[in-house]
């Protein structure tokens, strides 16, 4: 697949032939103002170039009839542009709600992914064509930005911040996976490949890699590493510290001081990070942060361990995707519990039981 | 320079006039100067010092990626080599080029004064430039620096462990260089204008320098406060953008791009002045509707403040505040088309003459137009988050400030340099060294929007196989455009003492500057002109009296 | 800013050529036509440096607002850290030396010379009671260890790490606000010179005027800053 000289990148995903035909068409306009210009350049250079030494040119009015038609003209061209550029875009930012939720951390400098199986990738991602695909991503340290130039797909990972894309691949192949964002000595090395596989091959190679922990499984067992069910432990009759978790994600919350809010992703991070910012109403604000206790990755999977608590209704789906994105987030977390279920081929190797609620077994 | 352009030389001209350049001599009398002609010249040497090191770094980054595995230096060299690159002819290049050398040393004669309203602030914004450069150069002889020009946070703050503050403090130095000129230009134009100079018989080069300064003076103090910020950050551990307390790194880039865009306005509005002084003096006719290119700076200069979040699609920002960008982007657009149909809207009818600076200004009009389009390409959400961060952003920005700023400013001084020594330089030389420019640039550059599309991305030391074809023929490319640079700078340094003695008025051209002998006397003019008239009226009657008289004392 | 109002220079000896058609004031710089023109090119040029002086500070403004939005409650409990007190002496002071400034062009607009050093010494003087209350309590930041870094102290605070962006954002705008002063007060005693010698009367007084604009400015941003810091919330809510 690799020519000695391409002229067209590679085009393997559901948005590479949208952003292609935006590209062109642009390319297109832009070629014909190109080319009037020069040859209008070139034409009047010739033309009236100065045939004696003290000849003048001809200075006329400045016609408004001329100028409004080359200002309305490319106005109207860009702002069509502009129209059909923004939709693209948009479809790249909002996540069909049966997309598969990857989790991918950029670090100096390498990429990391996590399956929703719990298979776990460095600068390889394996993906099954035709299934919607999203991806989490987060930074350990400074910014990167994952790349895939066939799937015409980019987004910065930004410590502190979650961030997501979605694709769809279309065509099995080898892909380049690039970081796009400068960040430090080894920038060019974190590069890697997507492995857009049929489904069925999928199956076989994720039943074929080593098992992995699912995300939520790490995250059921951190949570008691660090202690947290010390607290936040589940409705017992024993007085506890904390708010029992079980059914809390994507209800609405009751803070104190009487605002309310949805328990998304964003909520349940900020509530690790820094537990003060939001207290649930009834309770003493005595929870300690854990920032720079856990990591990013811990973080996703203490997350996703608690979405798996259950709860399960959706705040508005659809909404937002950047920053953080909590409403698809939650939008994802609506169907996504547990989340493998509704990846498109489901599946068959590998089955859905041990997957699907790992934590069960803790 | 060839016959058309070279009258007769009188005799009475070879009697050394009283001017700025034999006014005074020794080292002194240029270091303690407080004319804004000897200060252009201090400028001129100065920004070409900077100009030949950015040109080496460029040369070496180049080199490196003639293969793809990455082979001549190490990557943190490779690293430290586009960053110093980028601050280098950014900072100590592109900025200062046009205003601080052309416009320090029209801006007062277009306009028939007799300087700029502070000559002690104007020779004081070219200290503190040195002073800003010696820092930055200082930063490069003990081993560089390597966060890209952009210096963005976490990186540049907790991670590099070059000599970011070094280079911080001098781009925090040199903005107030940019500040002191843009606020010298601004009060002088509003105020030392000669009887007569209505803001409607100014030349375009004045109203565009006028946008220019206005775009110095709101932006640079924020990209001041910024570096200021990263310095602390790294210096006193205020934690400001750390995202280990919380802090946000994006913020950094909002406020890096709130100057670091308008500052691409910087650098492209005054080469459109150049450009607009150039087609009519080299059309010998009226620029084709003044006052809306007049305008058209200044719109450029306003909206440009208001796109910078066009940076940021791949961030994670919202995507409203995205699609607000997209728009404005647009808008930002249209000015600029504007002002390229009117230029060349100029030619027709013209009496167009084929001398060196008209061949760079009209290079310039290509260039330029492929460089706009492709930033309305990248302006467009869809299409911007594969190109963005990819070498069509490269080659998109190269266009726009390399064969936009740099064209015209070639132009110009080669269209000013009669005024400015009082001499000529060879014209089959120069039209070569245009040539080899516009076709160096093109060799060097339009390679890189294919590789940006295939997805090559910037900053990268190693790459993969497949994209070697254009990054071989962009480097052979930058050698070409390498000698195109050299020629000039060659005939130039020759013409200075070597150079035929120009007439006061070589191309018969109309404008104040004209109007005053060549070079200048200390003060511009025998006498302060009256002005009666807009700036580009031609006549052949006295299109012949200019080219072929000198101008007299009293 | 002295060189942009500075009184004299006669480097540049007049030209042959250009007729002087009447008496020039002492102070009138070759460059210009008359002492009117100077005058309005100096204040002028004053305003439009004062403009990038907003530009700057208001980076920090906007930085100063995204995370107080952000971190709200810690902003609020960190601000509960700075005294009040101190800082309303200290814009009293402020305000004080706003007048006094004031009071020295008003005295060279009615030609009372020695006024015009004393009023210029009283400004001197408030401008360094302001620095000496702020460097009281910089020190009290020190000894409490709410200097950002690694001394940082963050105990007394539930976000910590929120907190220390605040007194990041405490010491880089006070600490630049500071740096004004002490530019202002440099200006001012360098201006006692020329105005001892009674250069600076009712016909020429610009680098007086220039240099008042400049120190009413560096007032006007502490005016800003004494409530968005001290005041805005503090002392509401009890932790």
């Amino acid at each position: 697949m690799k020519q000695d000289l391409p002229l067209f990148p590679e085009s393997a995903s559901n948005f590479a032939p949208e952003v292609d035909a935006l590209f062109w068409a642009w390319t297109a306009v832009s070629l014909f103002f190109t080319a009037l210009i020069a040859v209008l350049i070139v034409y009047f250079m010739v033309k009236y170039r100065r045939r004696a030494v003290d000849e003048v040119g001809q200075s006329e009015r400045a016609a408004t009839s001329l100028e409004i038609a080359w200002s309305v003209i490319p106005l109207i061209i860009s702002l069509a542009m502009f129209a059909w550029g923004t939709k693209v875009y948009f479809d790249m930012f909002r996540p069909p709600s049966n997309a598969v939720e990857y989790y991918t951390i950029g670090k100096q400098w390498m990429w990391k992914f996590q399956h929703p199986s719990g298979q776990r990738e460095i600068n390889t991602l394996h993906v099954p064509v035709g299934t919607p695909i999203k991806l989490n991503i987060q930074s350990e340290d400074v910014i990167h930005s994952f790349y895939v130039p066939a799937f015409r797909v980019k987004q910065d990972a930004v410590p502190g911040r979650q961030t997501q894309i979605w694709f769809e691949a279309t065509k099995p192949g080898v892909y380049h996976m690039f970081c796009a964002e400068y960040c430090g000595a080894e920038h060019s090395r974190m590069v890697g490949s997507v492995i857009a596989m049929e489904p069925q091959q999928y199956e076989e190679w994720l039943a074929g890699g080593p098992a992995g922990q699912s995300m939520t499984a790490s995250g059921a067992q951190l949570f008691q590493t660090l202690a947290c069910d010390t607290c936040h432990r589940p409705t017992t009759g024993i007085p506890a510290r904390g708010p029992a978790l079980e059914g809390v994600y994507g209800k609405q919350v009751r803070l104190e001081g009487g605002r309310t809010l949805i328990a998304d992703d964003e909520y349940v991070r900020e509530s690790i990070l820094n537990p003060q910012a939001k207290i649930v109403a009834g309770w003493a604000p005595v929870m300690p942060t854990f920032q720079g206790q856990v990591t990013e990755e811990q973080l996703a999977q203490l997350v996703s361990y608690v979405r798996s608590l259950g709860g399960g209704g959706s705040p508005e789906a659809g909404g937002t995707a950047a920053p953080g994105g909590s409403a698809a987030d939650s939008a994802g977390g609506q169907v996504d519990n547990p989340a493998p279920q509704t990846a498109g081929p489901a599946p068959q190797g590998t089955n859905q039981g041990p997957q699907n609620r790992p934590q069960d077994k803790t | 320079m060839d016959a058309t352009v070279s009258p007769t030389v009188h005799p009475e001209a070879a009697v050394a006039r009283p001017n700025y350049l034999n006014a005074e001599y020794g080292l002194k009398s240029w270091l303690l100067t407080r004319d804004h002609k000897r200060i252009a010249i201090l400028y001129l040497i100065s920004v070409t010092v900077f100009f030949a090191l950015g040109a080496l770094f460029a040369l070496l980054v180049r080199l490196e990626l003639l293969t793809p595995q990455g082979d001549m230096v190490q990557p943190d060299t490779y690293n430290r080599l586009f960053t110093m690159h980028g601050i280098i002819m950014v900072f100590f290049f592109l900025i200062p080029a046009i205003p601080a050398v052309l416009g320090n040393f029209l801006v007062p004669i277009m306009i028939g004064a007799k300087d700029l309203a502070f000559p002690k602030i104007n020779l004081a914004s070219w200290y503190i430039y040195t002073l800003g450069g010696i820092f930055t150069l200082w930063a490069i002889v003990n081993g560089g620096v390597d966060t890209g020009w952009t210096f963005y946070t976490p990186f540049s703050t907790n991670y590099s462990n070059t000599h970011v503050v070094m280079t911080a403090v001098g781009v925090f130095i040199n903005g107030f260089s940019s500040i002191f000129t843009g606020l010298n230009f601004i009060v002088t134009i509003h105020r030392m204008r000669a009887p007569g100079m209505t803001w409607f018989r100014l030349p375009l080069f004045i109203w565009s320098h006028y946008a220019t300064s206005l775009v110095m003076v709101l932006g640079t103090p924020v990209i001041a406060i910024t570096i200021l910020l990263v310095a602390a950050e790294r210096l006193l551990h205020l934690g400001i953008f750390d995202p280990r307390l919380g802090g946000d790194p994006v913020l950094f880039q909002h406020l890096f791009w709130f100057y670091s865009h308008p500052a691409v306005y910087i650098m492209i509005l005054p080469a459109m002045g150049v450009q607009s002084e150039l087609v009519a003096a080299f059309a010998r006719k009226r620029i084709f509707g003044y006052r809306i290119v007049a305008f058209a700076s200044i719109a450029i200069a306003v909206l440009g403040f208001l796109v910078w979040g066009h940076h940021m699609f791949v961030t994670g920002q919202s995507i409203y505040a995205a699609t607000v960008f997209s728009v404005l982007s647009m808008l930002v657009a249209i000015p600029s088309a504007v002002k390229v149909f009117n230029l060349t809207a100029t030619l027709y009818e013209g009496s167009i003459s084929w001398d060196t600076p008209m061949l760079y200004a009209l290079g310039f009009i290509g260039l330029f137009t492929i460089g706009g389009l492709t930033g309305t390409m990248i302006a467009t959400l869809g299409i911007d988050i594969h190109l963005h961060d990819t070498y069509f952003i490269v080659a998109h920005f190269h266009y726009v400030m390399v064969g936009g700023t740099i064209m015209a400013y070639l132009g110009g001084l080669h269209y000013w340099w009669p005024k400015i020594s009082g001499r000529l330089y060879p014209g089959f030389l120069s039209r070569l060294s245009a040539l080899l420019v516009f076709v160096g640039f093109n060799l060097t550059f339009f390679p890189q929007f294919i590789l940006g599309y295939l997805g090559m991305p910037r900053r990268y030391w190693s790459y993969p196989e497949e994209f070697q074809v254009f990054n071989v023929l962009s480097t052979a490319g930058a050698t070409v455009l390498g000698v195109g640079y050299i020629l000039p700078l060659c005939y130039f340094t020759w013409s200075m003492r070597y150079g035929k003695k120009s007439v006061d008025n070589p191309w018969g051209a109309i404008g104040l500057e004209w109007d005053t002998p060549s070079p200048p006397p200390t003060e511009n003019f025998y006498t302060i002109p009256v002005v009666t008239r807009g700036p580009y009226d031609y006549s052949p009657e006295e299109v012949h009296a200019r080219r072929t008289e000198e101008v007299r004392v009293g | 800013m002295a060189s942009l109002t500075a009184d004299s220079h006669g480097a540049h000896g007049a030209h042959a050529g250009v007729v002087h058609a009447h008496e020039h004031h002492p102070a009138l710089q070759h460059q210009f036509d008359d002492m009117e023109q100077q005058r309005e090119s100096s204040t002028l040029g004053m305003w439009v440096f004062l403009v990038t002086e907003v530009m700057f500070f208001g980076g920090l403004f906007l930085a100063y607002v995204v995370y107080r939005t952000s971190f709200h409650d810690a902003f609020v409990q960190a601000s509960n850290h700075l005294d009040p007190l101190l800082g309303f002496i200290n814009t009293l002071v402020l305000i004080g030396s706003s007048l006094t400034m004031a009071l020295a062009i008003w005295a060279a607009q009615v030609n009372k010379r020695k006024l015009i050093v004393w009023m210029l010494i009283a400004t001197i003087v408030l401008g360094a009671v302001f620095l000496g209350i702020k460097a009281v309590e910089y020190t009290d930041k020190f000894t409490h260890h709410l200097v950002p870094g690694a001394n940082f102290d963050g105990s007394d605070f539930t976000e910590p790490r929120h907190a220390e962006i605040f007194f990041s954002l405490y010491f880089i705008m006070t600490g630049l606000h500071a740096f004004h002063m002490v530019i202002g007060i440099g200006l001012l005693a360098y201006l006692t010179i020329p105005s001892w010698k009674g250069r600076y009367d009712a016909t020429y007084h610009t680098p007086l005027e220039c240099t008042g604009l400049y120190w009413h400015f560096v007032d006007l941003v502490w005016i800003f800053l004494f409530p968005l810091l001290y005041l805005l919330g503090a002392h509401l809510q009890h932790h």
